[in-house]
């Protein structure tokens, strides 16, 4: 086993660190599965609505996804990307009006009552369309969920929805909570929200306010000799150096979502008994984004904003920012998506000469200070990353003389300024990539948006043929020919510029030796952990 | 004994409209902050204009903000604090589950840096000018320049990390099911280190106006007379030159618990203790009003309490303070 660590490390040290970190879980196969342990983990945030029925987002899943399971699970190999977890086979009809779900067998609430295809129906209709987040926006036109038995759940809906956006959306939006638990009473204010009950490997033990959340073993779970481990605790660390203190410290066993931050990496890589592992996150993909406000008149000529995207040195960003635990970005899909994503886009390379030509060809000449204007430029401030691009974006706007004002906000200011006030003439953002470009990435450039929605166009960028693009991709059903829809957005897309994709990052999981079966599948940290367990 | 009651009239009266100055101050304050609870709570969610609308419904906050103040102080009147948006809880539970873990750090802290302080001054002060003098007042000064968060990274690093003698935070073993004694144990060894960085930085302060107090003693007449009638030294130092340099670090004690309160903010975080401190700054990152204002209540309402003690200790330690008090 040191060999391999002293192997590794000279591998992370390069540029091969995205490489070297497939291969390794591979070779942590080599342990053998042992039941039974404690996995203590970090946890940087608290969330306190656990129900992913209604908060489709990583900070609950991230726990609740143990509790709560969805249909289907994302995976690197299974058929469309997916692997069966609530529901073992998924229909789609041609005319886009009907989806069929067969369920599981023998599936057990944690409460002992059995699961069945009513409480996918209520979750359906009483939760995913009109509470949840991201389902109010793809099941909006779901109108009945019908039951003809136990073990069969049919979708209706009332205009034809593509059954690949239902596909792609089942990880993140389909998770299914008891309706006896539910029907009771206002579903918001359920006590079930804060201490979910499910049919995940893991039972919800108990909540202390910042400092852990406990979950325990469920002996009735569904999964043949799952799970492995007795007990999962997220330890709340507020700090962002307490996680790799606590690694170094062996008081918890995993930090995952990059609660190391990236520049304690190299040297935690080097601690014997931890390994850095990048996989596992390729369904969770963010994109770094500069958001642009096109009421500027400057900036709704489309040549400053091929200015701007020349004067971006997007490997430098992916180097200096992420330290290379990124990759640079052509437009609004990411490079790692297996089913949308084209390289036949128009690109801007690095270019400083080019980008001041088109700034004097648009007019706005260089005045005696060397500016041409000044813009104000709102980085966000949810990751590190967004910061400090914000600080490059400045200098890389200098030196194509564009003098830009950097206003630093906390994330709910952040948000009112950007997508309420409008109060920002260039923003960087994290928007997510969720598998389908439908769910939340045409919003970021779609026209006629109400004021106030966050992670949306609220630039004021209007183009009618993108519109009609996006229009008639969400209405279209067959597969191939929405795919190349899509191919077409990302075309549109990068040519006109409403908005520059500057870089994709996912995030890095640092753990013991001792943790196994780590990474296995895209969404592995907000997945269930069945088989995830602790050598001896 | 009347003096006192005297006093605790007066304060107490006085108090009330330091509270409602500070609770329409702090309401204000945060109103004037871009965005609100539904704006940072929905960084992490998203969510479409319908979804917001019912989130800003529900927490009531489109209703004017003179009408959620006098809500609230009505409410207040009631002995209601409300209830948090972040936590959907009753505020008066949230911040009850957090107080005694701050109290705790801050009674530890204060007890260190006034116990360690005082006795390091009456030892440097004893002899002024001395070498030790000299070595015990850089040493200290050197401790209060230290930022806080720095002072605990470095014995996060030292004791937890290379040594593991002591945890690196957390205010007990998480779920282990310890009580009694051994709770207690725990709790205390997990407080080792953020009452050492918390007090160590309020330490020179007590020592520095120990050694100062004593300097200013040591001229005194009566010090010459306890020395004419042939006092050892050790008993002057104590019983006279000590004891009349004490009380000026009562008031400070007294001021100390304020400043105290907003150090733990820091501490808190760096250690993960879960207390107050931490729970303010959750609140403002939340934009949870009545949170907040929950939180500044009742430390404000700790701050008056342990002020009102210092001035009744002052009337029995020094009886011209009370006289003036109650004649006025």
């Amino acid at each position: 086993m040191s060999g391999f660590t002293i192997s590794r490390r000279t591998m992370l040290a390069g540029s091969a660190m995205l490489l070297a970190s497939t291969a390794m879980p591979t070779l942590g196969l080599a342990q053998t599965p042992k039941k039974g342990g404690r996995l203590v983990l970090a946890a940087d945030s608290e969330p306190r609505n656990l129900n992913p029925a209604i908060v489709a987002s990583n900070g609950v899943f991230f726990i609740s996804s143990k509790i709560v399971e969805t249909l289907a699970e994302a995976s690197f190999d299974g058929k469309d990307g997916l692997a069966p977890r609530l529901a073992v086979g998924w229909e789609g009809t041609a005319d886009g009006l009907s989806v069929t779900f067969k369920l599981r067998e023998g599936v057990k609430w944690h409460d002992g009552k059995p699961f069945t295809s009513a409480d996918v129906a209520f979750s359906a209709l009483q939760i995913w369309k009109p509470l949840q987040n991201l389902g109010r926006t793809v099941f909006k036109d779901l109108s009945t969920v019908d039951t003809p038995d136990d073990l069969t759940a049919v979708f209706k809906f009332a205009k034809p929805t593509p059954f690949q956006l239902i596909r792609n959306a089942l990880p993140a939006l389909s998770s299914v909570v008891p309706k006896h638990i539910y029907e009771v009473g206002k579903i918001e204010d359920n006590p079930a929200n804060t201490a979910p009950i499910g049919t995940g490997p893991f039972k919800f033990g108990e909540y202390k306010a910042g400092q852990y959340y406990r979950l325990t073993r469920n002996s009735d779970y569904w999964g043949k000799d799952e799970p492995y481990l007795d007990e999962i605790i997220y330890q709340v660390l507020p700090d962002r150096t307490s996680a790799a203190s606590a690694l170094e410290a062996e008081e918890i066993q995993l930090a995952a979502f990059s609660a190391v931050p990236l520049a304690d990496l190299d040297r935690i890589s080097k601690v014997p008994g931890l390994k850095v592992i990048t996989k596992g996150y390729e369904g969770l993909t963010y994109q770094l984004v500069v958001e642009i406000n096109h009421r500027r008149k400057e900036l709704a000529d489309v040549k400053v904003r091929q200015a701007i995207a020349h004067a971006i040195d997007k490997d430098f960003v992916v180097k200096t920012v992420f330290l290379g635990y990124a990759a640079t970005a052509t437009g609004p899909v990411p490079k790692n998506d297996p089913q949308f994503y084209t390289a036949d886009v128009p690109t801007y390379a690095f270019d400083v000469a080019k980008a001041n030509a088109l700034l004097d060809e648009a007019g706005y000449k260089k005045g005696a200070d060397g500016n041409r204007f000044s813009l104000k430029l709102l980085p966000a401030p949810y990751f590190n990353e967004t910061k400090q691009f914000g600080d490059y974006l400045r200098q890389a706007l200098a030196a194509i003389g564009i003098d830009a004002q950097l206003v630093n906000n906390d994330s709910a200011a952040h948000i009112k300024a950007v997508y309420t006030d409008h109060a920002f003439d260039l923003a960087v953002g994290p928007p997510v990539f969720r598998g389908d470009p439908a769910i939340s990435t045409t919003i970021l450039v779609q026209s006629g948006i109400p004021d106030g929605v966050p992670f949306s166009n609220q630039g004021g960028y209007k183009n009618d043929a993108l519109d009609a693009l996006i229009a008639k991709a969400s209405e279209t059903l067959d597969t191939s020919a929405r795919t190349e829809l899509y191919k077409e957005f990302q075309k549109e897309v990068a040519a006109d510029l409403p908005l520059i994709n500057v870089a994709e990052w996912s995030f890095v999981s640092v753990a013991r030796d001792a943790v196994g079966n780590i990474a296995n599948n895209p969404r592995w940290a907000v997945s269930n952990w069945a088989d995830t367990y602790l050598a001896g | 004994m009347t003096r006192a009651l005297t006093l605790l009239r007066h304060r107490l009266v006085g108090s009330i409209f330091v509270l409602l100055i500070v609770i329409i101050g702090t309401f204000l304050l945060l109103e004037a902050a871009p965005g609100d609870a539904v704006d940072a709570y929905i960084v992490s969610t998203g969510g479409d204009a319908g979804m917001i609308e019912l989130l800003r419904h529900r927490w009531g906050l489109d209703q004017s903000e003179l009408t959620r103040l006098a809500n609230y102080l009505w409410a207040l009147l009631h002995l209601d604090l409300g209830q948090s948006v972040t936590f959907s809880r009753p505020i008066r539970d949230v911040i009850l589950e957090r107080l005694p873990n701050t109290l705790l750090l801050m009674v530890s802290a204060t007890a260190l840096s006034f116990g360690l302080g005082s006795a390091l001054g009456i030892y440097a002060g004893a002899r002024p000018g001395s070498a030790r003098d000299r070595f015990v007042s850089i040493g200290s000064l050197a401790l209060y320049a230290v930022p806080g968060f720095w002072l605990g990274l470095v014995l996060i690093v030292i004791f937890a990390v290379d040594l593991r003698w002591l945890p690196i935070g957390g205010i007990e073993t998480l779920a282990s099911d310890k009580a009694g004694l051994d709770r207690a144990a725990d709790i205390a060894t997990h407080l080792v280190l953020p009452v050492s960085a918390l007090g160590f930085i309020y330490l020179a302060l007590y020592l520095r106006m120990m050694r100062a107090g004593m300097a200013e003693a040591w001229r005194q007449d009566f010090v010459l007379a306890a020395r004419a009638r042939g006092l050892s030294r050790r008993r002057i130092v104590l019983a006279h030159v000590a004891r009349n340099a004490l009380l000026p670090l009562v008031t400070m004690l007294g001021l100390q618990s304020a400043q105290m309160l907003g150090g733990s903010v820091v501490i808190e975080s760096v250690f993960s203790v879960p207390g107050l401190g931490r729970l303010a700054q959750e609140a403002v990152a939340a934009r949870d009003t009545p949170l907040l204002l929950g939180i500044i209540l009742v430390s404000a309402v700790l701050v008056i309490f342990i002020n009102l003690a210092v001035d009744i200790a002052y009337v029995f330690l020094d009886p011209r303070v009370g006289a003036s008090e109650a004649g006025a």
